[in-house]
């Protein structure tokens, strides 16, 4: 009852309202279903096209972005799609099922997780390598080490969230290794991707993140404080897998161009490291 | 298994509880003020105090981030003062007044709406001034809808996520709400952990609509 008054007011608004939206759907849905049917026709004598659905760790955006022109240069069949995210967050759609060709994390853990559970059609390959940097908005002063995130001037440092998001997982370790963890943990923003991680030191809402070199030259808003010691934090590779749910000879192919010239000339462009195979 | 640290729901009743309170105060006193102005702009002014209940979280969030970030208008000012509020629990509090203001508020109008204006009139005719005529009989009548109302604005508070982890950013022990640390167990794969938060959101929202159940007239 008490909740029904209150919309009992202005129903002649609300049915107004409503009668828009009922035209909005009938719209939409005519439109839909006539180019449904366009299609349809046009697709009827099947070309050989094959789309492929790659998951990839979100710190290869801009890489693979540009390397996907020089693939479908040379398989003008094939449409690459992607889905960037945290490499935990993939792995979890995965493992739920999502129909996804290839998989390209940013550590060992989510890659081993799925092997463990027979998902791979194909060993891992490592790709490449990074490495993790502090980094301050671009107008920021005085920051040298990791030590001087203890400062009070230093409020908030965004990392990734390090169960899901690798980079988290490696900016944990390394402030676990300096013992400095526990005693900036109050500071910690946790992000739900390495880019966001990024984007919050853009804006100068936190006054130090963590992130990989690649992002850190992505932007011209960052600086990079200091490059993380490789000693302090489990080598950061960046596995590439065929899944078993692909259906698609061409994720094989997509693979291979990866590890092929042109792709690693675009990988070193962004900064990346190519793993020793 | 093993319980999880409880921060999370201290920090969302926490929020949700003082996000109500302020709605509360504001969401009547501006529908108090909306019942009785007639004038040109009621249709403007009503759209935009209703927005944030149509528009998705994530815009609320973005618009309050670019609003009150460091580099935004109202970020700055508080900057002179040397506060800050973004990636803070008043950011929490804040993203959850702005999304659950338009349900507090339409509740109090219609609440007031239904009253005889009559009534309202006879205690002025009598003497009464405007405050008085607000507080001994515009509010009392308007109550069983204005509680309703709250209600509903308890419960949207307790449920926000999208413009709250804009704003407020995920920080255990100080932002992260319930909703927060489900969604972040979820994608950790820590499903049980993801079910225990998720047990107690519902255990609250059931004590919550029996409740209002009893408060029923």
């Amino acid at each position: 009852m008490l909740v029904e008054n209150i919309f009992h007011m202005r129903t002649k608004f609300w049915h107004g309202l409503l009668s828009v939206f009922v035209t909005v759907l009938l719209i939409a849905d005519a439109q839909l279903t006539s180019t449904a049917l366009r299609n349809q026709q046009i697709a009827l004598p099947p070309a050989p096209t094959s789309t492929i659905l790659v998951a990839a760790a979100a710190s290869l955006q801009k890489a693979l972005q540009e390397i996907t022109p020089l693939y479908t240069r040379a398989n003008p069949s094939q449409t690459i799609n992607y889905n960037f995210a945290a490499s935990g967050v993939l792995a979890r759609q995965i493992e739920r099922g999502a129909p996804v060709d290839v998989f390209i994390a940013a550590a060992d853990k989510q890659m081993n997780d799925l092997q463990k559970q027979g998902l791979l059609a194909s060993d891992k390959i490592d790709l490449l390598t990074n490495q993790l940097v502090l980094i301050v908005p671009w107008q920021s002063t005085n920051l040298t080490s990791f030590r001087q995130l203890l400062q009070p001037e230093i409020k908030r440092i965004s990392i990734g969230e390090p169960r899901t998001v690798p980079a988290g997982q490696y900016a944990t370790e390394v402030l676990k290794s300096l013992g400095l963890l526990e005693l900036v943990k109050s500071k910690l923003v946790l992000s739900n991707n390495v880019k966001s991680v990024l984007t919050t030191v853009e804006t100068g809402d936190v006054e130090a993140g963590i992130v990989y070199i690649t992002d850190a030259k992505s932007s011209d808003k960052v600086k990079v404080v200091v490059i993380a010691d490789r000693k302090l934090h489990s080598p950061i590779r960046y596995p590439i897998a065929v899944l078993k749910s692909s259906k698609s000879i061409a994720a094989r192919q997509y693979v291979e161009f990866l590890q092929g010239q042109s792709a690693k000339a675009v990988f070193k462009k962004y900064g990346f490291g190519i793993a020793k195979p | 298994m093993l319980i999880p640290d409880l921060s999370p729901l201290w920090i969302s009743l926490k929020v949700s509880l003082l996000a109500t309170v302020i709605a509360f105060g504001v969401g009547t006193s501006v529908a108090y003020k909306m019942y009785h102005y007639r004038g040109k702009a009621r249709s403007i002014v009503e759209g935009f105090l209703i927005a944030p209940l149509i528009l998705p979280p994530t815009v609320v969030g973005f618009v309050l981030l670019v609003l009150l970030g460091k580099n935004g208008v109202l970020g700055q000012i508080l900057a002179q003062w040397n506060l800050r509020l973004v990636f803070t629990w008043y950011a929490a509090v804040l993203a959850a007044i702005v999304v659950s203001f338009p349900l507090m508020y339409r509740a109090a109008l219609g609440a007031f709406e239904q009253i005889d204006s009559l009534l309202l009139d006879a205690a002025r005719c009598e003497g009464a001034s405007e405050l008085t005529v607000f507080w001994y009989i515009a509010l009392p009548l308007a109550m069983p809808g204005i509680l309703a109302g709250t209600l509903l604005t308890f419960a949207r508070a307790l449920g926000e996520f999208g413009a709250t982890l804009m704003l407020a950013g995920n920080i255990p022990g100080q932002t992260q709400t319930m909703p927060m640390a489900i969604y972040f167990a979820v994608e950790a794969g820590a499903i049980e952990e993801g079910w225990f938060w998720t047990t107690i959101v519902v255990g609250i929202s059931l004590v919550g609509i029996m409740a209002a159940n009893s408060w029923k007239v």
